[in-house]
Parts: C-alpha cells; structure tokens; sequence
C-alpha cells in the first residue's frame, strides 16, 4: 500500500450477513489513471464490495485505504468526503422529488453538474421534472453527472451500461478515458465483458468472497475472464441445432389477433405454439413491456383478442392469466419477490390464488417446492429471506414460482438481465428443458446472442409493432438489429 | 473525512452469544420482559403474586389481546384498523339490547354487527383502495355518531346483558380458569393455525411484504384483504361482548382506553406496522405486558398523569428494544 499512485486499496476485507458469508477475504488495488474491471459470478460479492467502498455498510475485518491511508467509512458521506463517489446499480434518486430538488439534497456544484449532462446531450433535461416520470437510462445518466460533479477520486459504476443505449455507453466510456488521462480512475462492475475488453484496463476477478486472479486485460481473452469468475473451463454450451431439430410443436398454445394498447402496441398478432420458444427482440420502449401486460392480464388491450386453446379470453387481472395458464416472469425480480418470505413461502404464492385453496395448505406443498429448488439449484444457504438471496438466485425463485403451480404458457420478460453467466446458461437449458415438456415460451430478450441460443423463432418489434419474423436459427445479430431499427434487411 | 484515519481492526462489532441468541428467538426476551415485570409488580403489591393477581391479569389482557389479534392479521397486511374499538362498543349494545331475546342471539347479533362493520371497511379499503388509516378512522367517527343516536332511538332497549354474556365476560370456571381467558384461547388458537397453517394465512403476510407480487402470483388480492377486515370485525365484536359481560351494563365509552394498546400490543410483540413480518404469538406476550404494566401502574398509585407518561414511556422502549434487538439478526 506504499505505492505511490495507489488511490484506493483494500485488505482481506471480509463481510457477513447473518450465517451468510459474502466476502471472505478481498485485496484489491486500484492505481490512478486506471479503469479497473470488478468482475465475478452473482453471489461472487461484488454487491457488497462496492457497498463497503462507498460507506454503506461498514466491514467485518480488513483495512480500506485511500491514498495509502486507512479509512473508516460510517456512512456514504464519509465515502465522498473521502473521494469516492459511487453510482448504485438503482438510481439513488428520490422519486417525488424534481431532478433539482435531488440534486439540492446532494449539496453538488450545479455548473458543473450542467455541463457533464451537456456531454451526455441532455443539457436540455429539464430539472423541474419529477424523477419518477423520467426514463431509466436518463436516471442513471443523471446519477452519473452527479457522481463525476463531486469531482472524486475514484467512481464506483455498478452495471451502469445495463439500462443505456449503445450510443450513451460509447459517451460513458468516453468519459472515463479522459477521467483516466487526467490521473483518476474508476471501478466498474459489469457483466459485459466486451466492454471490460473495450474500456478496462485491469479487472479484478471476484469468486466466493475472494479474489481469485487479477488481470491486465490486454494480456487476456473474454474467454479466460469467464473461466476466471466460473472457476473452471466452461462447458460448451450445447447443441442448440440439435435439439431443435428434434422439437415437434404441439397445438396453438396462446394466440394474439391485432392486439392494441393505444399509444403502445399497434395490431399485434402472433401465435406460439406448445413446445415452441417464440423469441420477441426489440430497442428500448418499443412497446415490448405493455406487449407482456396485456398477455399477463396485468393491463387491459384496446382492441383486439388474446385466445388460449383457440378459445377467445379477457384477462381482466393476472389472475385470469395465471387461470388461464399463462405466466409472467416480470423484467424487474423484485416486483415478483416476497423480500422478507422464506423461499419456501415465495415458491408456493401462486399455490394459493382460488379461493378453495385458503384453507389447508397442501400436503405436496413442500416435495413440490423442494423439487423447483432441485431443478433450478438455488443456494438455499440464505432461504429464510429471499431478500438475503444473490440476484440470480432470486431470478431463479421468480421463475420457480411457476415450476411449483404449473402452466401452459410462459411469458419471459428478460429473464437473465444482470444476471451472472453460469446462471444463464441454467436459465437457458432450463427454458429448454420446459419447452421439451411442451410448454409455450414467450422470451424477450435485451441479449441478442440469447436468441440463436434458446429460441426457435424470433418476433421483431419496433414501434409497438411486429414488423420482422425470422428463423431464430438462422437469425445473425446484425439482421435482427436492422429490423429492430425498423430497417429493412439489405436485398 | 481528510482528518478521520481510524484504522479498522478486526470486527467492528461482535454480538455477544446472549444477545444474538435473542435476537433469534425475540419471543423469548418478551417473556423475560413479562416475568420481570410480574416480579416487580409483586414486590409492590404482595398479593399480587397469587393464583387471584394471575387470574387479574389475564381477565384484563382477555378482551384486549383479542383486539390486539384483530390489529395483527390486519397490520401483517400492512393495514390498520382505528375503528376496532368502536366495533366492539357497538356489539356489546347491539348484544345488550338483544339480551331480553336469549344470550345466543344476542351474541350473534352482536357477531353480525362485527363482520358487517368489517365489510364495509374491508370494501372500502380492497376495492375502492381507501387508505386503511383513512378508512377507519372515518368509520370509528360515523359508528360513534351513529350509536350516539340510536341509542335514544333503535338501540334504546337494554343497556344490560343477558346473564349468560355476563359469566363468559366476568365469570370462571370452576372458580378460577375465567371464561373470557377460555375464548382468547380459542381465538389464539384458531389465529394461529390461520396465519401458520393455512393458505389464507401465507397470503396474508405475502401481501404485507410485496403486493404486486402476490398479484402476479395470480391471486385476488382485494379478496384477502376483504377477508381480513371481515376477520377483524368479527374480532372486535367478540372483545365487546366479553368487555360488555365483564361491566354487566353497556356505554359508548366501553371499549375507547382499548384502541392504542391493541397497536401497541402488536408492535410489542414484534409485528411491523409495514405488514409481511410478525405473528400473534407475540402478540398474546405484548398484551400480557400491557395488562400487568397497568396493574403496576395501578398498584403505585401515583396520579394519573404520571401513570399515562410512565405507560406510554415504557410502550416506547419496549418497542424500540424488540426492534433494535432483531435488526442485527
């Protein structure tokens, strides 16, 4: 640690929650004009990490040092006054507050935060505007301005890239490498690795609370970097061709005809079939989220029909759905989760929905939810709070939820955004695996590669319309990127 | 910071085995609590520590750990019922003005009364989505007025109730079990198989925790909610006939000390006011230290605005050490 251009170091820094141990030892260090890669499986500890380095939560044991001098953070404010700043994976902004009135609780220089917005082309945001009615990825960028206006030492950027659009992340990076030219540096944390290989100059490789390797990134391949966070050569992936040519489709499982949602949706009109993955890909807000209300019954079409077994339905609430057969598994987990629930308890909710079910709770209740547990294998060393779980696994709990009540038809709303790799290629075999048994699989997807992997056919949306169909097998991401532009393909 | 270079050594901060065993089983700790408390009252008044001072205790924690059964289930929905007092006040007239008919249906009006007063809070809150405060609140404030009226008007019959309401709320069997402990166990019993044991039960901490989520699950979340505040009237009135039986007569201040204790009974006992976390067990130990903190209170006969600031003093700490105690776990 007595190195000179070190900004900010750690030392065996170990945290536990409860029984939980979420880091055991972690030394890391991160020098000045450097972008430093924290990478690792979910669960690896990366989360809590970052939370100790930005005063949220104080550790166990082991030192945390900036600029060669050990620190105590009590609380996040500790952690700028110190010159870190962080930007949380969640926008740490209030909701009914304006973007100002957020900022003004932030005690930042305005000017200065003006002009990082204006580098993101948003100096025209208005800052009147309440932060609950803007999107997303113009939160985030706010956070991010914030962050960077404080002028620290070191950013914290937790998946910061996850919700921006390609062209906002180019900036994003543009940033940080003039950050890095004038002696800072910046940590972040992504599942991305083309971006580590792009922007990262070091990457710390996290596994089961622990550091396990630390790389300099123009000595490695993305390949070795995932077989750093696995711990193991990776499997390969299996024959996707195979399987799919062995899949016979059953009847018309769910079937949409000129479905409208005004403003959102434009006469959709689809039809998947039992056993089939039906792929939808589409930007951001092209109408995709009110696409998967409308199927779930979670909001109501203006026009148009859903029809499950040829039979003409009104979904005026999920329940009917869920009655129906057809589930959701939403883009945010957390709608999906009971937090302060034992995984048990959240297995089994859609157990309970009819009324004559109030009463006794079955006696297969537990072999059924111990099987879902089996199936998915959630790390059930925290199951007394599924809040305490990793974001995989509590991906996996959302998805359980319906391996334990059964269905026809489910719909999958990005179902392995922000999750880590190996719990990907669960989630894949595992749709796989549902589909074999002759389920009908809805799957949007942010990840183009997903499609060649999972789907059989592939819907493309642009501007609440279906205005692509292709084989997913032969679909390349640049085909499905043209039409997602609403382009057409190149004769 | 640029002053502050504390070097951290080791845990910041190790729980001690006592303490972290609390925090697991808090249950434990109330009942410490209770004991305590039970030994010093005795150290005041003698007598107390005798089967008559026990049997006190729990005729005065009957009715309101049966009020406090109601604010559970509903506060583990993350709702509240303000109007459980008034609702067990109107039983007890409705029971007492139908006592000259026979205790049975005098007891089944008064039931009645509970579990439609329940409903229409339960409406107002599930379906047109009436904030729960609101909602009782407002329904406490129309009962009061409206069985102000009528108790010169329809309800201007019998203000006394029939014997039979006047044993279960005051008498004992065999001398010295009272019967209004016998039905709290009975309402105990069947609140906790409900909310342990039963679908119903699971939904109602489930909404509690995370609605949308319940929703989603495919479950009508208005019908559980409804339910429970169906449940809660029928609760409250339960609590009013016995109250009523246990004074023999009837008024509209009948019930009125008993609304803040039953929160607080609740709150004691670990059950968050958010909803999705708590239980009844711990219930039935808040409202058997609210009862022998009264007695306490009573035995030192100091004046009563000391009595008020010493009973809300320790309702505060109580709930503050429950809720400090299990944070860390």
């Amino acid at each position: 640690m007595s190195e000179p251009n070190v900004l900010l170091a750690t030392q065996g820094v170990a945290k536990s929650y409860g029984p939980v141990i979420a880091l055991r030892s972690v030394d890391m260090t991160v020098r000045s004009g450097e972008i430093h890669a924290l990478l690792g499986a979910n669960g690896a500890g990366k989360s809590t990490l970052v939370k100790i380095l930005a005063g949220v939560q104080s550790a166990d044991a082991g030192v945390v040092a900036v600029d060669g001098r050990a620190v105590h953070f009590r609380t996040p404010a500790d952690a700028i006054d110190a010159g870190i700043a962080t930007v949380f994976q969640d926008p740490a902004l209030i909701p009914d507050l304006s973007v100002a009135q957020n900022l003004r609780l932030s005690r930042i220089d305005m000017a200065h935060f003006r002009e990082w917005l204006a580098w993101f082309d948003l100096a025209q945001l208005d800052l009147g505007a309440m932060v609950r009615e803007l999107p997303l990825e113009t939160l985030r960028i706010v956070d991010l301005a914030r962050a960077v206006a404080r002028n620290p030492h070191v950013l914290l950027l937790d998946e910061l890239t996850a919700a921006l659009t390609a062209d906002q992340a180019e900036r994003v990076f543009a940033l940080l490498r003039e950050w890095k030219g004038q002696g800072k540096a910046a940590v972040l944390i992504t599942h991305r690795l083309a971006e580590v290989m792009h922007i990262c100059d070091q990457a710390t490789i996290l596994r089961d609370g622990r550091n396990v390797a630390e790389l300099a990134t123009a000595e490695v391949t993305e390949h070795q970097l995932v077989e750093a966070m696995l711990g193991a050569s990776i499997a390969p992936t299996g024959n996707a061709e195979h399987s799919r040519a062995e899949r016979r489709f059953g009847e018309v499982a769910l079937e949409v005809r000129s479905l409208s949602a005004r403003h959102f949706v434009h006469d959709v009109s689809f039809a998947v079939r039992a056993g089939e993955i039906l792929g939808l890909v589409a930007l951001e807000g092209q109408g995709q989220d009110r696409l998967f209300d409308l199927l779930s019954g979670n909001r109501q079409p203006t026009a148009g029909e859903i029809l499950v077994g040829g039979q003409p339905r009104h979904f005026s609430s999920p329940y009917d759905a869920v009655r129906q057969g057809v589930v959701l598994v939403p883009g945010d987990r957390l709608i999906a989760l009971l937090p302060n629930q034992s995984v048990q308890h959240n297995l089994a909710t859609p157990l309970f929905g009819k009324l004559t079910s109030w009463w006794r709770i079955p006696r297969d209740e537990r072999p059924r939810v111990n099987r879902a547990v089996e199936q998915l294998s959630i790390d059930t060393r925290a199951a007394s709070q599924v809040r305490r779980l990793s974001g995989g696994n509590q991906q996996k709990v959302v998805l359980g939820r319906w391996l334990v009540s059964g269905f026809r038809t489910l719909l999958c709303f990005d179902p392995t955004r922000g999750i880590d790799i190996q719990t990907k290629r669960e989630i894949y075999s595992l749709l796989r695996e549902l589909a074999a048994q002759g389920a009908a699989i809805v799957l949007y997807t942010s990840e183009l590669a997903e499609i060649g992997l999972v789907c059989d056919r592939v819907l493309i949306m642009h501007g609440g319309r279906i205005v692509d169909e292709q084989d997913a097998a032969r679909a390349t991401e640049s085909s499905l990127l043209t039409a997602a532009h609403g382009l057409e393909a190149p004769a | 910071m640029s002053g502050e270079t504390r070097i951290v050594t080791g845990r910041a901060y190790r729980a001690g085995k006592a303490q972290t065993w609390l925090a697991q089983n808090p249950l434990i700790a109330l009942v410490i609590v209770f004991i305590a408390l039970f030994l010093v009252t005795g150290a005041v008044q003698p007598n107390f520590l005798s089967v008559n001072g026990v049997r006190n205790t729990l005729l005065q924690a009957a009715p309101l750990g049966i009020l406090a059964a109601a604010q559970t289930v509903l506060m583990l929905t993350g709702g509240i019922d303000l109007s459980v007092t008034m609702i067990a006040t109107g039983a007890a007239y409705v029971a007492a003005n139908q006592s000259p008919n026979g205790a049975g249906v005098a007891i089944l009006a008064g039931v009645l009364v509970g579990l439609l007063i329940g409903s229409i809070n339960g409406v107002g809150v599930a379906v047109f989505r009436v904030n729960p405060l609101i909602m009782t609140l407002a329904m406490s404030g129309i009962l009061l007025g409206l069985f102000t009226a009528w108790t010169q008007t329809v309800l201007a019959g019998s203000t006394q109730v029939a014997p039979f309401i006047k044993l279960l709320g005051g008498g004992a069997w065999m001398g010295s079990v009272p019967y209004s402990v016998l039905v709290w166990g009975g309402v105990a019993l069947v609140v906790i198989w409900l909310l342990r044991r039963s679908g119903w039960g699971r939904l109602i901490y489930a909404i509690g925790d995370n609605e949308i989520a319940v929703r989603l699950a495919g479950v009508r979340v208005w019908q559980v909610r409804l339910s429970a505040y169906m449940l809660s009237g029928v609760l409250a009135a339960i609590a009013g006939i016995l109250l009523g039986g246990r004074t023999g007569a009837v008024d509209l201040q009948l019930a009125g000390a008993f609304l803040l204790p039953s929160v607080a009974a609740a709150v004691i006992g670990g059950t968050s006011i958010f909803g999705g976390v708590g239980g009844y067990t711990g219930t039935i130990l808040g409202a058997l230290i609210l009862s022998v903190l009264n007695s306490l209170l009573t035995f030192l006969n100091v004046g009563q605005a000391i009595q008020q600031m010493v009973y809300g003093a320790i309702v505060l700490a109580l709930a503050w050490g429950y809720a400090s105690l299990t944070r860390r776990s």
